[in-house]
């Protein structure tokens, strides 16, 4: 896997291109040829998916100077997009019913369009859009109706998007109802700058560790949890290591004269 | 943060110089003093204080002191013979009797999701067969399956290759409940039950070995299909193998079931009801040992394991005998699985790889005079024929190939529960995330359900029922 950047860069670094690479934009609208995504998402009836990032270039080092004559090329990073009814499947009898629960509950009959930001049908799989501070209700709802009873929540995972601003940290929670055998899954996200979620674990206790877990990989506070501890890492350990800007680590591996560089200076493809 | 507020409430100050840890006196050893020791430094004004402070540290010190009794905290483990691993387990007694008992987990953290991030799709697959090292084809299966549904290819791969697959799983399966049955007697004392287990586990490991060229982290079953096809003569190997099997699980039935000790031991110890389960989102033996029919085998089927005839094993006392049980007789149903798939291996003939050439790695494994690699036939075209094939190897094998933005979850009955993957791609050549929910780690929250209130022995048999696998806990 590895190639011998050491000598070869150090061969080629008064040749490589001074030129700076434009500054990365969110606009669209100048994009090369580029939205392989967006086209394809287009064609699925896909018509606002999200844009997460931004990917530069189209292969090669994505560090140091660019040698391939595409650092240029920027393509958007599209997330499928809010799905429009008829979800298929049963996911229209499960938000149809979850809505009703959730209106019939609070003084606001808005009330399930104000905690579900968005619905995701992509894949087979249906994804909501929480907003955070709807989540105890929307949770306890999926738990406590008879007609969605969703007992189970099977794990909490954290995902990192350093790009997409004001919803950096994500918290996505897979449930489980065993009773009607469906899956949903639960996504909630929260700017860095105020990196805190409703802890769940009222709702369900078996999510205890998984929130320790994520809190300890991506730094995401849960309130409400009960002993909001390290459990992987060693207590004193700075930082939160599956962020993306957190780095792998790693030394370089020396054999027979050829150094191997650790895995994240390595060439990566984009 | 609610602990922050109470940040000044609790303030322990510094041990003085001349009561420094003994061990690093500096009269002793080598006379280096302790590196950790206070300093001068440390008194001066305006030095930095550490305030030991948040959780509940200041109640447990007031109830202690106003207690006034005697209270025993354990440390059992890290490095505990009987604790499957590194698993600490602190337990606080009073007597034999253990009345607090939380897990310490951690200690075999290896950050394999972390890594996975840098590799390519399909080097992914080798780090995450590293997880629950008892279950590797498991975390292989989920973590491809899930791959497979973000390119949307579910359907594309051949029935060859899922059957193989089903037959891995089972027989890693069996693998996996012979290791838990064995070291769990090992725990109680009888060591015949830990030599059996192990003896008929050797010889799924041969069969994995004759398949796979490794006996654990195998790295076996790839996106698209599996690494390469049974080698010759191996449904024979299979076929006889579960015949001895069959024997070998006879002589522990025969061990176990009706053992006064060992049900002196683990009967209504352990136990953990339907609620419990519940709530504590417990799946696989433990849950069906309270006699709740749940196998993702059975309700969302993968690889096809809907076609095969096969029972969901329960049994309804929900405690450690029960679990013991479940595991015997869930090894016989993979075996009438296995045998299913070595009927259906010798009638369906095909490529055990998705046709797609993009996903699809150009060569297959053969063994040469110099030992396994690309076969002779694809080395002579790659570098004598067509200079094309050879961009097209070295471009799909360093780089990989590219998975569309969006993510998925799949989950597969593994031994111990729900293994699930959660994978997310940004449409790149490396997993953006892939997020293994390994069904040991969240079990292992029941261990204070399990053992408070019983004895500090049936601490072990409780652990041994859950079955976890530190590999897989800490990731």
């Amino acid at each position: 896997m590895s190639d011998k950047p050491t000598e070869k860069s150090a061969e080629k670094a008064p040749e490589e291109p001074k030129a700076t690479p434009p500054e990365p934009t969110v606009d669209s609208g100048n994009l090369h040829a580029t939205d392989l995504d967006l086209a394809a998402a287009n064609a699925a009836g896909d018509t606002s998916p999200v844009q997460i990032g931004e990917r530069r270039g189209m292969f090669g080092p994505t560090k140091g100077g660019d040698t391939t004559g595409y650092g240029g090329l920027r393509t958007p990073i599209l997330f499928p997009g809010a799905a429009e009814k008829p979800y298929g499947s049963y996911f229209d009898e499960l938000t149809g019913t979850l809505e009703t629960a959730l209106n019939s509950d609070g003084t606001a009959s808005s009330a399930f369009d104000a905690a579900i930001e968005r619905v995701v049908v992509d894949r087979g799989e249906l994804t909501l859009h929480v907003a955070r501070e709807a989540l105890p209700t929307v949770a306890r709802a999926l738990r406590d109706d008879p007609a969605l009873r969703f007992e189970m929540c099977t794990g909490v995972s954290g995902v990192h998007f350093p790009n997409e601003a004001g919803r950096e940290l994500h918290a996505v929670y897979h449930l489980l109802s065993i009773t009607h055998n469906r899956r949903v899954r639960l996504e909630v996200s929260a700017p860095e700058s105020d990196p805190t979620i409703p802890s769940v674990v009222e709702t369900w206790p078996g999510a205890d560790w998984h929130e320790r877990e994520t809190w300890d990989m991506f730094g995401i506070v849960f309130e409400g949890h009960p002993a909001l501890t390290r459990i992987l890492m060693p207590d004193d350990w700075p930082g939160h290591p599956q962020r993306k800007d957190y780095p792998l680590g790693g030394i370089p591996v020396e054999y027979k004269g050829g150094v191997v560089p650790p895995p994240d200076e390595r060439r990566s493809y984009n | 943060m609610a602990t922050q507020k109470n940040a000044a409430d609790t303030v322990y100050e510094d041990i003085p110089a001349d009561q420094q840890s003994p061990g690093l006196h500096s009269a002793l050893g080598d006379g280096q003093a302790d590196p950790y020791a206070t300093t001068d430094a440390d008194r001066e004004e305006g030095a930095r204080v550490f305030n030991a402070s948040g959780g509940d540290w200041g109640d447990l010190v007031d109830e202690a002191t106003a207690l006034h009794e005697e209270r025993i905290v354990v440390n059992m483990g890290p490095q505990h013979p009987s604790t499957h691993g590194v698993l600490r387990l602190i337990l606080e007694l009073d007597g034999e009797t253990v009345t607090e008992a939380r897990a310490g987990i951690g200690y075999l953290h290896t950050g394999i999701e972390k890594n996975m991030e840098f590799r390519n799709w399909v080097q992914g697959v080798t780090f995450c067969t590293r997880m629950d090292y008892l279950t590797p084809m498991f975390q292989e299966a989920t973590y491809c399956l899930g791959i497979e549904r973000l390119l949307g290819i579910e359907d594309q791969i051949p029935e060859r290759a899922s059957i193989i697959r089903v037959l891995m799983m089972e027989l890693t399966r069996i693998n996996s409940h012979l290791v838990c049955l064995g070291t769990g007697g090992m725990e109680l004392g009888a060591t015949t039950v830990m030599t059996v287990g192990f003896r008929e586990r050797e010889r799924i490991l041969r069969i994995f070995e004759a398949v796979t060229g490794l006996r654990m982290n195998n790295a076996y079953i790839r996106p698209g299909g599996v690494a390469q096809d049974l080698p010759h003569g191996c449904l024979d190997l299979v076929s006889s193998t579960v015949g001895e099997l069959r024997k070998g699980l006879r002589e522990l039935e025969l061990l176990l079931n009706e053992n006064p000790i060992l049900k002196g031991r683990t009967v209504n110890v352990g136990y953990l009801d339907l609620a419990g389960c519940m709530a504590l989102g417990i799946t696989g033996p433990m849950l069906r040992s309270t006699g709740l029919p749940h196998d993702l085998r059975k309700s969302q089927p993968y690889c096809g394991y809907e076609t095969y005839d096969f029972e969901v094993v329960t049994r309804t006392n929900a405690d450690a005998y029960d679990r013991i049980r479940i595991r015997l007789d869930e090894m016989y149903q993979s075996l009438r699985i296995v045998e299913q798939c070595v009927e259906r291996l010798k009638k369906v003939n095909g490529p055990v790889m998705i046709e797609d050439k993009k996903i699809a790695w150009p060569a297959q494994l053969s063994v040469g005079s110099d030992g396994q690699g690309n076969s002779l036939d694809h080395i002579r075209e790659i570098m004598g024929t067509s200079m094309e094939s050879l961009i097209h190897h070295f471009k799909l094998v360093t780089e990989g190939f590219r998975v569309p933005a969006g993510q998925a979850y799949v989950a597969v009955e593994s031994p111990k529960g729900e293994l699930g993957c959660h994978v997310v791609s940004d449409g790149g050549t490396r997993p953006y995330r892939a997020h293994f929910r390994d069904p040991s780690f969240n079990n292992l929250q029941a261990v204070a359900a399990l053992s408070e209130g019983g004895q500090v022995a049936d601490v072990i048999v409780a652990v041994a029922s859950i079955d976890p696998v530190m590999g897989g806990v800490d990731r």
